[in-house]
């Protein structure tokens, strides 16, 4: 398969980037290594700040005005970039080195049609004629599986959904035949089942036209899924090269490894194998330690190995394929010692219901002000945020909501938390009513006992106050103390609980770090002792290393505590990892629930199904089927009618799909599932997720069994 | 409820914002351009406050009239050195005097201004709906007045009074800061902060004076510099236009009203007058480059 001598289409040799700053000089790439060759793909895997979209920018030269490249070489088929003039980096960019970002409407300009922004391409790059550029176009969008390519080419970026969007922008990348294809985090503003239908797409590119590929990403599933080789970088650093099955079975780096032990692989358990974060942060570029960039944060770091001399990069004894590792104790290190957290959980057990939600209907009113809509009386129209939704949560219990965008989890913890009233129905907390009582209405202990972790770290705190401010706030507003000597105890108290130094209480919270952040938001929720904590995608927005460190403190806490965790989330991966319970939502209804183990396993509702197909895994011992949900997520405000999910489902039987709502079939008291299909039916669909043989290298695709139904 | 938030506030949160000042005060070292706007500033208030030590003369005294820049007086021997008007007033301590007149009326004019435009931009931005709908329709239909009528109007009507300026300045232009509030506030009432504070039953007030404005300062104070700047040419216009404050105490766009006629002949009567309105405006306007400046590094 691989021909070799093959032509590297880039090499990049001990390259330097550095930025300038009032501060001095700041080394943001050191000593970078890469040759791509055709049809590659290479996956830049690291946390913020490593430098991965530095070197992205390095090669098309886009550095800005402060950035530099201080050293090495970068050449883009034996020519140099780094000393080209601007002329011929205008013809290198767009034509012959593309670029994707990961926000498409950003990429797309507004004001033109999408046809208007793809003719340009090869009008502006090959001068061919405006047909010719208009057929082109055609064929492209078609190639990048845009059903309706006439319709599409007439439409404005913002007539399109994100995932369609994406899917231009990829077009217009391709349509210039690029040799390499750059790839920013392309799917990371998009949802799940809809990202699954990229990466499909990108992974087929580089099979079909050759295109090389840089694939930039924090995910290490989505890179297993879509590049030969892989790159981890850290601190500025690349600390392992190799192939995928190469670093992803046999790492050879402890950061590398770190970074396994702190994702949710399927074998993590929450109670005997738990996560391992690894301690300590990122350091800043400008107070990087000497010598090896991990050290601090390395169980195996020894002075005089490791520091204070700079470890290179060194090979690693692999029988076909380059591996290389930045460490220099590689050999040393036992591999096969299991990671582990030094601690075994005990399963708990959970008590009395605390959160029953009973038939709860969330409408929006729209008000449509049109002449024609007063005339004909159906001015007002509802949005169906939330559909007679019935489950409980038990003490000690966590109950995970999973769904994409739109489909009614923030409205529903809205009303839970009575920033909405319900409509329709009830929801009963700790045996009382509250769905129609409004925040300031409900007693103080009600308020205490309820509380919200947030999604977005940099959102969560006040940036003016300090952080002992804001605790000491809430202690006093849910009246746990009022002696300021006492709150000023317990604030301590909270912080020590969280992990975070006690002189934290005089930052403000741009000091902290993204994680230390969430950890704050964790202590400000459990202030008042709360009975029940909605968690609302607490940590999808801190980096990987860290989320493992905030999500096992969370767990801890809310074991400790005995309190009930509504967990809402897209990511199916850290749901299975930590909830007992999962509920789907799909356009505002409950798809499916179900014991973790049931949801993971058939029968499945048939998005549920799609959901878990569309979870990257980074683990080469577990495949899955394929499967790639077509058309968009419907809008809410004019949701289908009959099954909410009968306008994607691969499964639709007929008719009765879209004109009835489906009935519920009860598996077993935990697990039930709305679909129209018989339950029998539902009991043979295979399992979504099947262990492969070891031995089989799983990057070439060989055990992928792809569905499409119908 | 509000002053319970506020009195409660811990003692090493007044310490660091007073740290705070400082080290603002310190980046500004770092933009030029910032730098020359607070001098000049600086200077105009450092000789509004020493004004009586500065001035070689007393303002309202008629000494000799006509007299050009450098000309001496003969009684005391003093150079008149930007010249005396037309009836015989040192021009050089008129200015200084003058810019006192705008020190204090200007800053009281936009903080009273900010004041009000502040309540009515939060509330609007905060409570949207018809709080919202009835503050903004007010605040256009003001807006859509040609602003110097409305003075004329206002002024004319109650009288040239310190008092009566002010008014007037605050109700031309509440409505504009009001806007700048009101979007702010739309931007930041969506933070999940703002949630945190709503989900543990926070008042309105509380969240909006203690939640939302704090955050919104640093393009609010951006805005005032720049503001003042306006409300230091509005001031000098009301007195060309002989709405300023009632004679003989001098006043910069007076100055230049009163000796206007004799323009010609001796242009140093209103030249002068109209520098120190200029070279003020502008060490404002550039401080607020300064601020921007800092404001956008941070």
């Amino acid at each position: 398969m691989k021909t070799d001598p093959r032509t590297p289409v880039l090499e990049i040799e001990n390259l330097c980037i550095s930025y300038f700053t009032r501060a001095g000089e700041i080394p943001a790439v050191i000593d970078f290594n890469l040759t791509i060759y055709e049809g590659e793909s290479v996956g830049l895997v690291g946390e913020s700040g490593c430098g991965k979209s530095t070197v992205a920018m390095a090669i098309m030269r886009y550095l800005g005005s402060n950035g530099g490249i201080v050293g090495g070489s970068i050449r883009f088929k034996g020519r140099d970039i780094v000393s080209m003039s601007d002329e011929e980096l205008r013809q290198m960019r767009g034509s012959e080195v593309a670029m994707i970002y990961q926000e498409p409407m950003a990429a797309l300009n507004p004001s033109l049609t999408i046809g208007a922004q793809l003719m340009e391409v090869p009008i502006v790059h090959e001068g061919v004629s405006e047909q010719e550029a208009y057929d082109r176009s055609r064929q492209m969008l078609g190639d990048v599986k845009l059903p309706d390519a006439d319709r599409v080419m007439a439409a404005y970026p913002h007539q399109i959904s994100g995932g369609q969007q994406q899917r231009v922008v990829i077009a217009m990348a391709l349509l210039s035949k690029p040799s390499l294809l750059l790839l920013d985090e392309p799917t990371t503003a998009l949802d799940v089942t809809v990202e699954a239908g990229i990466i499909d797409l990108i992974a087929e590119i580089a099979k079909k036209s050759g295109t090389a590929q840089v694939f930039i990403s924090h995910n290490l599933g989505l890179v297993r899924e879509t590049c030969d080789r892989i790159c981890v970088m850290y601190s500025g650093e690349a600390v392992e090269t190799g192939t995928i099955s190469d670093v992803f079975t046999q790492m050879r780096h402890p950061y590398t490894r770190g970074l396994f032990g702190a994702i949710p692989l399927p074998s993590a358990n929450k109670n005997d194998r738990p996560l391992v974060a690894i301690r300590g942060q990122l350091p800043l570029p400008h107070q990087r330690p000497q010598g090896c960039n991990f050290g601090p944060r390395c169980d195996y770091f020894q002075e005089g190995v490791c520091a204070p001399a700079p470890v290179p990069m060194r090979d690693v004894p692999s029988e076909v394929d380059p591996h290389q590792s930045r460490c220099n104790r590689f050999e040393t290190i036992d591999w096969d010692a299991p990671l582990s957290a030094g601690k075994v959980n005990e399963p708990i057990e959970p008590g009395e219901p605390v959160l029953v939600v009973d038939g709860m209907r969330k409408y929006y009113e729209l008000h449509d002000r049109s002449i024609k809509a007063m005339l004909s009386g159906d001015g007002v129209r509802y949005v169906k945020a939330n559909e007679t939704l019935s489950f409980s949560a038990r003490k000690a219990e966590i109950v995970a909501i999973v769904g994409e965008s739109g489909c009614g989890k923030s409205t529903f913890a809205k009303v839970l938390m009575g920033l909405e009233t319900a409509s329709e129905g009830t929801i009963t907390f700790n045996g009382d009513e509250i769905e129609s009582t409004e925040v300031q209405d409900r007693p103080r202990e009600q308020v205490a006992s309820l509380q919200m972790v947030f999604q977005n770290p940099n959102d969560t705190l006040n940036p003016s106050m300090t952080i002992g401010g804001q605790i000491s706030r809430v202690i006093r507003k849910f009246g746990v103390e009022a002696d300021p000597d006492k709150v000023h105890d317990r604030v301590m108290r909270l912080l020590d609980m969280v992990k975070l130094p006690r002189d934290f209480y005089h930052r403000r919270p741009r000091q902290l770090s993204g994680g230390q952040k969430q950890r704050v938001g964790v202590a400000r929720a459990f202030a008042g002792n709360p009975a029940m904590v909605i968690a609302d995608e607490p940590v999808s927005a801190l980096d990987v290393s860290v989320q493992a460190a905030v999500t096992e403190l969370l767990m801890d806490i809310q074991r400790e505590h005995g309190t009930t965790l509504l967990f809402i989330s897209h990511d199916l991966s850290v749901v299975r990892y930590l909830s007992d319970r999962i509920v789907v939502m799909y356009l505002g209804q409950i798809m499916e629930q179900g014991t973790t183990d049931e949801i993971f396993a058939p029968p499945y509702h048939p998005y549920t199904e799609a959901l878990l197909s569309a979870v990257p895994i980074a683990d080469t011992t577990v495949d899955k089927r394929k499967i790639v949900l077509e058309g968009n997520l419907p809008s809410v405000v004019n949701p289908p009618i009959g099954c909410p999910f009968h306008t994607r489902c691969p499964r639709k039987i007929g008719a009765i799909c879209a004109d009835k709502r489906p009935p519920v079939h009860t598996v077993s008291s935990t697990h039930a599932i709305a679909c129209h299909i018989p339950l029998d039916e539902l009991k043979r669909v295979e399992p979504v997720f099947f262990d492969v043989i070891p031995s089989t290298p799983p990057t070439d695709g060989a055990p992928t069994r792809t569905t499409r139904a119908q | 409820m509000v002053a319970s938030a506020e009195t409660a506030e811990p003692e090493t949160q007044r310490q660091s914002g007073l740290t705070r000042v400082i080290k603002a005060i310190g980046l500004l070292r770092e933009s030029p351009v910032g730098m020359i706007g607070a001098g000049i500033v600086l200077a105009w208030v450092v000789a509004a406050i020493l004004a009586p030590m500065l001035a070689p003369f007393d303002p309202n005294a008629t000494i000799m009239p006509f007299q050009r820049p450098g000309a001496v007086d003969p009684a005391s021997g003093a150079t008149f050195w930007l010249g005396t008007d037309k009836i015989g007033r040192d021009i050089l301590s008129r200015i200084i005097y003058g810019g006192r007149r705008v020190l204090i009326y200007g800053p009281i004019a936009t903080i009273a201004a900010y004041a009000v435009g502040i309540i009515m931009g939060l509330a609007a931005g905060y409570f949207r709906g018809w709080w919202d709908a009835v503050l903004s329709r007010v605040s256009d239909i003001v807006l859509s007045f040609p602003i110097f009528v409305l003075y004329v109007i206002v002024i004319s009507t109650f009288g040239a009074s310190g008092l009566n300026i002010v008014l007037a300045i605050i109700f031309a232009s509440a409505p504009g800061i009001m806007r700048i509030v009101r979007g702010l506030t739309l931007d930041l009432r969506n933070r999940d902060y703002v949630a945190a504070s709503q989900t543990r039953g926070e008042s309105s007030l509380y969240i909006m004076f203690v939640e939302i404005l704090p955050n919104a300062r640093g393009p609010l104070i951006v805005d005032a510099c720049l503001r003042l700047g306006y409300v230091t040419i509005t001031i000098g216009t009301l007195g060309f236009l002989g709405l300023g404050l009632p004679p003989p105490d001098p006043d910069w766009g007076g100055m230049v009203n009163e000796n206007r006629a004799l323009a010609p002949a001796f242009p140093h009567m209103i030249v002068y007058p109209c520098l120190a309105i200029s070279s003020l405006v502008l060490g404002l306007n550039l401080l607020a480059d300064g601020l921007r400046e800092i404001a956008i590094r941070d």
